[in-house]
């Protein structure tokens, strides 16, 4: 067993090449437990591929990728890590409910996870809906309620608010905060920077390299400026500059 | 792998196809409409009796050919299967629900086209039912194994599509349909002695005219099953936890 205080995350020189590009070039980081961890970047970074390698279905080059202990991809983790992707994976030609109700079998979640987990993204209403007759929006956020099935500890979410209007995108991070409190694990990506003051770290990419690795406020006070896209900016004139 | 989850994916399946009426009845009326079609254009009772086993043979197959390379392409494409993969499921369980669930509905097909065929079109079955229906199921389980395997090699719909005419047309051509297989070139006599719809052909021809069921017919259905899961066993190495 590992103690609460090892990081839930650890990334060691991870490498990740698709054809002939090098995505990310040996990337080191680790992930504390019970907080929310933005990943934050421009789109092209290498967000989602970072994501990939954590939830161990992305094939690496090198490197070292430890979740909870076990190596990433370990059959051991696969009930303990939520995983939503970029692109809504909802079945379209399902009902909400339908598509909760199957993998919460696959995860082996009590039924009544389908309520809890529509309930917790504002979908009940529309539960009885196809999938393909769903907004983006709301399918975004079926596809999150999915990750959220069998209570993880770990969550993965690759930009989960994206086409959100401010209301639910503001109700969504109350969620996730909720979730924080209660001791899980979250890493969200996210390719806009207001949502980084919602984080209690983060972790900046770009270009397979990570710009920088801290607390909100501490980025703020390294590079004077209270405006967090700005500090991105910064950040990247330093890195030039070096 | 593991019963629950290789039920829920049936049962998930089943309610995708549930909610697709169309394609639940072009799958289940097509086959029926066609041995229709046939049997006026013969306008002949032995050319028929000689053409209906096989389409018995071919349609099954066919269908669940397409419906599983679609659907499988489909999981894919949509992201599902990648969910799919970082989760508990096992590979052999997404293979075994698709083939349970289609193998269903390969039996509605099969029931609603034996049922016109030898009410309707009086086609007379020499021996008992049940042969005709193993072999016909069997042929629906291949279909559903080699559209799972196809479906790895095709990255778009299109090309998936276009593997149904690659797979299906040498096997009917070399099947011994046209040609009876011994009177074939020796090279293609070979090729039509690996391929496993050559066999099902034979076994549903034996059960069709009400043979003994003797080795000959055991023999071509051990071939069949044995080909189904070989085609299961490639499909679920195709299915990789860990994609570029």
């Amino acid at each position: 067993m590992m103690s609460s205080n090892d990081p839930a995350i650890s990334v060691r020189d991870l490498r990740v090449t698709r054809g002939a590009r090098e995505v990310l070039h040996g990337v080191s980081f680790q992930v504390p437990r019970g907080q929310i961890t933005g990943l934050l970047g421009p789109s092209g970074c290498g967000k989602t591929t970072l994501i990939r390698a954590i939830v161990g279905v992305q094939i690496v080059a090198g490197g070292q990728v430890t979740v909870l202990g076990e190596p990433a991809g370990s059959p051991d983790l696969r009930r303990t890590i939520g995983y939503s992707t970029q692109n809504p994976a909802i079945y379209r030609d399902l009902s909400v409910q339908e598509n909760l109700r199957y993998f919460a079998a696959v995860l082996g979640a009590p039924r009544s996870d389908v309520d809890r987990v529509l309930e917790e993204v504002g979908l009940t209403e529309h539960r009885r809906q196809l999938g393909g007759t769903l907004s983006g929006g709301q399918l975004s956020r079926a596809s999150l309620a999915v990750s959220l099935l069998g209570s993880p500890e770990l969550l993965l979410l690759d930009e989960p608010t994206v086409g959100l209007d401010p209301v639910l995108r503001k109700e969504l991070w109350t969620l996730f905060s909720g979730l924080a409190d209660r001791g899980v694990t979250l890493v969200v990506s996210s390719h806009v920077m207001d949502e980084a003051a919602r984080c209690q770290r983060l972790l900046i990419l770009r270009d397979g390299d990570i710009l920088a690795d801290d607390s909100p406020e501490a980025l703020r006070s390294r590079t004077g400026t209270m405006d967090l896209e700005e500090a991105f900016l910064r950040l990247i004139e330093e890195r030039l500059a070096a | 792998m593991n019963a629950t989850i290789t039920l829920a994916t049936a049962r998930r399946i089943m309610s995708q196809l549930r909610n697709d009426r169309r394609t639940v009845a072009l799958m289940v009326l097509v086959p029926t409409l066609v041995i229709v079609l046939l049997y006026y254009v013969m306008d002949d009772q032995r050319s028929f009796a000689a053409w209906a086993p096989v389409l018995l043979c071919v349609f099954p197959f066919l269908v669940m050919f397409l419906v599983t390379s679609i659907g499988t392409l489909r999981e894919r494409t949509s992201g599902t299967l990648e969910r799919l993969m970082a989760s508990p499921l096992a590979q052999l369980d997404l293979l075994l629900g698709y083939g349970l669930a289609f193998g269903v509905m390969a039996c509605l097909q099969v029931a609603l086209a034996l049922t016109v065929s030898l009410t309707w079109l009086d086609m007379r079955l020499a021996g008992s039912l049940w042969p005709l229906v193993l072999v016909s199921l069997l042929n629906a389980l291949l279909g559903t194994a080699l559209g799972l395997l196809c479906s790895a090699f095709a990255r778009t719909e299109f090309q998936a599509v276009q593997f149904m005419p690659v797979v299906m047309i040498p096997q009917i051509l070399l099947g011994g349909i046209l040609v009876p297989r011994d009177q074939m070139a020796t090279v293609l006599e070979w090729v039509s002695n690996v391929l496993p719809m050559s066999y099902a052909i034979e076994a549903m021809k034996l059960a069709v005219m009400g043979a003994d069921l003797n080795g000959d017919f055991w023999r071509d259905v051990a071939v069949v099953a044995g080909s189904i899961l070989l085609a299961l066993g490639l499909g679920a190495a195709t299915l990789r936890r860990r994609t570029p």
